[in-house]
């Protein structure tokens, strides 16, 4: 099986690198903090996960990268997002109009309300092509065919001229790495893009991005729950609890020997297509915490069997578990156990 | 499977039989009935007593349809349903009434499934009320034990579903499915819904009432490591057939329909190594129009062993040596 996966010692050039971000929402119930001094990178060409349960910040941690986080309620409180050097939560408006989009690119979730209902799909593709690369109109228009063609929509010349309803929910999608593609970023940023799909649809759209990285040499960052789809199509990954990275390494590592108690809690409580059959899963106890009242200390102990004296006061800090390897947890690595 | 036998052990508590399931299209000035939505299209299985059936397949492959015709909730347009021995399609509105209490639901959506404006008690409460199962310091007992099963604190009663989180509210409309005492429930996607650690509490929940209280699911969910996880035995539908029985045990190693062994490509495994070891196979397009199913074999636009034969004759669900039902012609 030929697998796209580049090994991981080499030093290429860091595209995005993410220091200590933090994003708050002000809500009638206090203040939510959704990033909690979030770090990770991202190289060239490189395809990196963030998996997490929802309310763990990996959609907000994305947004305001693009600095698209709604104010008020919400706020980038602090932190860097380094994008080659260059550290977007400081450029002016008009900078980061001019990398929206062109430099890096967003596939959202849901295409259905992505798309807008009542221009044509051409359209759509025409306006980045236009506001960023200076195309005339024709020469827009042609190569938005190009680019439909790119996806796998057949008979892209005359399907430009439809409308996103015309299109099924899997052709949307196409649509939206389409759109994502038109300027040819430095990084597309993939958040749940295939969640709303059937699994033979999700396959062929998952399949689609990484050719088209691989061909483009563009760096993905894919924002997921789901474990199998980062096994899958993902370098490295970085696992998210409660705001922040609980653990980050190469895929294949993470899966085959994790380091945090959450990751090893995590992975045992999917099912598996090749695991036992009527067979109880080893669940996590307990809910994700209240962004609102954030404990002092580390985020998961109280759902962790683990879980130490020190653990309720102090928050532990990334620590070296393995190359490339980190984790933020305390207790002895001798002792951890799957 | 048609035997005939008196013996109420070895009868299936639950037959299907060549259930069909249109829905009208009307459409123009008159409103008259243009075509059909094909949404089950004559599917047979039976389910044994205590034994957990799994229903798995894309969005509009009829697996909600088929649970909703089974409950007698959407009447079938034909075919049989006998539950325990008895058809229901015959029933009257009151018989109906009364076998239901043994034959209950379970909804995807915690959400929305739960009335808004009702304290968490009386949901649960409402089918002894319906059907007159207890009342007084009875009632109150009942739930009571019935919230202690489902692992919720009895004393949360009389809270209002926003109260909860998604995990609990699927408690709650547990807890509401069993109040009847009954001896079969579809689950209709009961855990896709929820985040993957809550999902697993949420499933280990099922399998323990499943031991305990002796229930008999009809397992509907669109995920198939989930639905292989807590079935018996797995029935995968497409465009309102099912193409393929099988043990659960060797789903994924003796799949013989090219429908199921392209879904369990699909699906990745969450473990890189392993995943690499899986053989791919990339379905081309999407699943038709149930309104104007292809002919055929209605999979013969997706897949990769198709002739001219399957263009041409649908082909049966027959059994095979290895025990699973399949239908293909090129098996």
């Amino acid at each position: 099986m030929p697998s796209n996966k580049v090994p991981s010692e080499d030093r290429r050039e860091t595209v995005l690198e993410v220091k200590d971000l933090r994003t708050s929402f002000r809500t009638s119930t206090g203040i939510i903090k959704a990033v909690n001094g979030l770090s990770y990178d991202v190289k060239t060409s490189e395809c990196v996960g963030i998996v997490g349960e929802s309310g763990c910040g990996k959609s907000a941690g994305a947004m305001s990268i693009l600095r698209l986080i709604p104010h008020p309620p919400g706020l980038i409180e602090g932190g860097e997002v380094l994008f080659f050097g260059e550290d977007l939560l400081k450029v002016t408006e008009k900078r980061m109009r001019n990398i929206r989009g062109n430099r890096i690119a967003m596939i959202f979730q849901d295409a259905t309300t992505s798309l807008n209902p009542v221009l044509t799909v051409g359209l759509q593709l025409s306006e980045s092509l236009e506001a960023h690369q200076g195309f005339s109109r024709s020469e827009a228009q042609q190569e938005s065919a190009r680019l439909l063609g790119l996806v796998g929509i057949p008979d892209a010349s005359k399907r430009i001229e439809d409308y996103p309803h015309q299109f099924s929910g899997g052709m949307q999608q196409r649509i939206m790495i389409a759109m994502a593609l038109a300027c040819t970023p430095d990084l597309i940023i993939a958040d749940e893009p295939t969640t709303a799909l059937d699994v033979t649809v999700q396959a062929q759209v998952l399949e689609l991005l990484q050719e088209l990285r691989a061909e483009l040499n563009m760096a993905v960052l894919i924002i997921t729950h789901n474990l199998g789809v980062v096994a899958r199509y993902v370098d490295r990954v970085n696992v998210m609890y409660a705001g922040s990275v609980v653990e980050t390494g190469p895929t294949d590592q993470i899966y085959a020997s994790p380091k945090h108690p959450y990751t090893i809690g995590l992975l045992a409580s999917v099912p598996r297509l090749d695991g036992p059959t009527r067979e109880n899963l080893r669940a996590i106890d307990g809910l994700p915490p209240d962004l609102a009242q954030l404990p002092e200390g580390c985020a998961f102990a109280a759902r962790c069997a683990y879980a130490m004296e020190r653990c309720s006061s102090e928050k532990p800090t990334m620590e070296k578990v393995g190359p490339e390897h980190f984790r933020a947890c305390f207790y002895d690595l001798e002792k951890l156990s799957r | 499977m048609n035997v005939a036998t008196d013996n109420k052990e070895a009868r299936p508590l639950l037959e299907v039989r060549d259930l069909k399931k249109y829905f009208p299209i009307h459409a123009g000035f008159m409103q008259r009935k243009v075509a059909d939505v094909k949404a089950v299209d004559g599917i047979s299985f039976s389910i044994k007593r205590g034994e957990t059936f799994g229903l798995v397949g894309e969005s509009g492959c009829g697996k909600s349809t088929t649970g909703r015709a089974v409950l007698q909730l959407q009447k079938p347009t034909s075919g049989n349903v006998r539950f325990d021995g008895q058809d229901l399609a015959g029933m009257s509105p009151s018989q109906l009434r009364s076998v239901r209490k043994h034959m209950q639901l379970i909804f995807q959506d915690p959400y929305a499934s739960l009335d808004p404006r009702m304290p968490v008690g009386d949901i649960v409460g409402e089918p002894l009320v319906v059907h007159g199962l207890a009342k007084g310091s009875e009632y109150k007992e009942r739930i009571a034990n019935l919230f202690a099963m489902v692992e919720l604190d009895p004393a949360m009663t009389e809270r209002y579903p926003h109260e909860f989180s998604g995990g609990q509210r699927q408690r709650v409309g547990i807890a509401r499915a069993l109040a009847s005492e009954p001896s079969f429930i579809v689950c209709d996607e009961p855990i896709s819904a929820l985040d993957v650690s809550v999902a697993a509490q949420i499933t280990n929940l099922f399998i323990r009432l499943r031991n305990e209280l002796n229930l008999t699911y009809l397992f509907i969910a669109h995920d198939l490591s989930v639905v292989r996880n807590v079935s018996d035995r797995i029935a995968v539908m497409y465009l309102g057939r099912v193409v393929e029985i099988i043990e659960s045990e060797l789903l994924n190693v003796h799949a013989l329909h090219p429908y199921t062994k392209s879904l369990l490509s699909a699906v990745p495994v969450p473990d890189p190594v392993a995943d690499r070891k899986r053989e791919r196979i990339l379905l081309k397009g999407e699943v038709p129009s149930p309104v104007n199913p292809p002919s055929g074999c209605t999979f013969h636009t997706r897949c990769p062993m198709a002739t001219d034969l399957c263009r041409n004759k649908p082909p049966e669900l027959k059994p095979h040596a290895s025990g699973q039902w399949v239908s293909c012609h090129h098996v």
